[in-house]
């Protein structure tokens, strides 16, 4: 039985295996101890919010599970998969683990087009034509399918993260990360990018997103993940969490984040 | 004499020093852009014989004078291999503007966010889809001017060659003022021939330029 704080609450029955397993996960930069032991699964279907002060590990949690970092020690399993690192696993893996970024990452020379239907053409190898119309239809649900011509520079910031998000859907992954997909964005911006979200986690996607949006957490997220100096210091169902947190770290990061 | 007698009578002979002296730009261009790209990659490789080679290649290039890389390579091959003065130019040529395409490469690659090639690994793209379908696209795009300097660089450079008794531009105005004692009229003349030929390519770059560098909106 692990630890009453860490015990995942509100998860997926016991007998089905996890999407995403990460066990005593540890990484570091130099001396610097990033990830110190974190035990995380991930549920099918899950919507998962990871919170924490900066620096406490986050997005090199998120990065340790497509492979952008690799861990030091530890064992990530991915649909019934272990996380290898050379690069063909590497590879392969990705393709099942969308991931949507702080700052986009679109590729600023192609269309808006382009950048959703690149990969499932040149990594999937699917039919560019099917991919089209599939991809017409993702960036329709993002409601940009006006904007397939355009380049990403020339779309506000709401636009652009949401381009990326259609991007990382078109390889049809299993599970989205996203790392602070609205921290980038003006404030007027933030609420289309989370009603994407939204309509996704409704749709039975399995996400894990870290997120500074208390009121997504509240309403999308099945389970919070409060992380703290590179461990998980607490989890469960967000009002637990959010309202009612045990730990010194989740009452002290929640004060913080309340006071601004 | 005037100089514009000058300019009609040097003209036959300048026209076929001319012919040289862009075939030995473009020839050399040509190469050294395979060689830069080749360079760049080893010096990015994740091996490190590889970086050393290159970065011992760029010292070398960089450290010492055209014209000495190119007695080296001049006197060293003949010693070798029956090779004319013109191929020995363009070897020499090539390897000297190799380097420094070497250097613009990578800083094209260097200029481009590392989001962009996490992204493109993201949705599963190799290393080398990623160089080539996200990195290398907008790498040139922010390297056009400093390539197109490069080949101007280039086509002056070449009257080194002269050094070498290639009869390029350079070589015939020397001969030109040997013969008729007035170094200066044939000099500057030849001048206005070198002025001419970067004038046209600098106005054929910015064509390029303004074609590639900008994003489409
Ligand atoms: N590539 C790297 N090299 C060295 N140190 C790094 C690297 N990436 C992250 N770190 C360090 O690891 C620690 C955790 O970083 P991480 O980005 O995972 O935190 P985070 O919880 O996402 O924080 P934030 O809320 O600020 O995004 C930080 O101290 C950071 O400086
Ligand atoms: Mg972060």
């Amino acid at each position: 039985m692990p630890h009453p704080d860490t015990a995942p609450q509100d998860t997926a029955p016991q007998d089905v295996p996890p999407l995403v397993r990460m066990r005593d996960i540890r990484k570091s930069f130099g001396a610097h101890t990033v990830l110190d032991g974190v035990d995380l699964d991930i549920g099918t279907g899950e919507v998962v919010v990871l919170i924490g002060a900066s620096g406490a590990g986050k997005s090199t949690l998120l990065r340790c599970v497509n492979g952008l970092e690799r861990i030091d020690s530890g064992e990530i399993v991915i649909d019934g998969r272990e996380l290898r690192y050379d690069e063909k696993s590497l590879n392969l893996m990705r393709r099942r683990v969308g991931m949507v970024f702080q700052h986009f990452n679109l590729w600023p020379h192609k269309s808006v087009l382009d950048n959703v239907t690149t990969a499932p053409v040149k990594v999937a190898g699917r039919d560019p034509r099917q991919v089209r119309d599939v991809a017409l239809e993702l960036l329709d649900q993002v409601g940009l399918k006006r904007f397939a011509d355009r380049y990403p520079m020339s779309l506000s910031g709401g636009q652009q993260q949401r381009v990326a998000i259609a991007r990382a859907l078109a390889m049809r992954p299993k599970v989205m990360l996203f790392d602070e997909p609205t921290s980038a964005l003006d404030p007027e911006l933030v609420g289309e990018v989370l009603a994407v979200m939204r309509d996704l986690a409704d749709s039975g996607m399995t996400m894990v997103a870290v997120t500074h949006e208390m009121r997504f957490a509240r309403s999308v997220a099945d389970r919070v993940v409060l992380m703290a100096d590179g461990k998980i210091a607490e989890q469960g169902p967000p009002t637990a969490v959010l309202d009612n947190p045990r730990s010194e770290r989740g009452r002290a990061f929640l004060r913080q984040v309340e006071s601004v | 004499m005037s100089v514009l007698d000058g300019i009609s009578r040097s003209l036959p002979l300048m026209l076929e020093g001319l012919k040289i002296t862009l075939s030995l730009a473009a020839l050399a261009v040509v190469f050294a852009l395979a060689v830069g790209l080749v360079v760049a990659w080893m010096r990015m490789s994740r091996f490190a014989a590889l970086r050393w080679l290159a970065q011992g290649y760029l010292a070398l290039i960089r450290g010492t004078p055209l014209v000495a890389q190119l007695f080296v390579i001049y006197y060293g091959l003949v010693t070798v291999v029956d090779i004319s003065s013109f191929w020995s130019a363009v070897i020499g040529l090539t390897v000297h503007t190799g380097a420094y395409m070497a250097e613009i490469f990578r800083s094209g690659v260097q200029s481009v966010p590392k989001g962009q090639t996490e992204s493109a690994r993201s949705v599963g793209m190799s290393r080398t889809q990623a160089l080539r379908i996200v990195v290398a696209p907008q790498a040139f795009r922010s390297i056009l001017p400093s390539l197109g300097n490069q080949f101007i660089i280039a086509v002056k450079d070449t009257a080194v060659a002269s050094f070498i008794t290639v009869p390029d531009l350079f070589m015939q105005a020397q001969k030109l003022a040997a013969a008729t004692y007035e170094p200066l009229t044939y000099y500057l003349i030849s001048a206005v021939y070198y002025l001419a030929v970067v004038m046209l390519l600098t106005a054929l770059l910015r064509r390029l330029e303004r074609r590639h560098t900008r994003y489409a909106i």
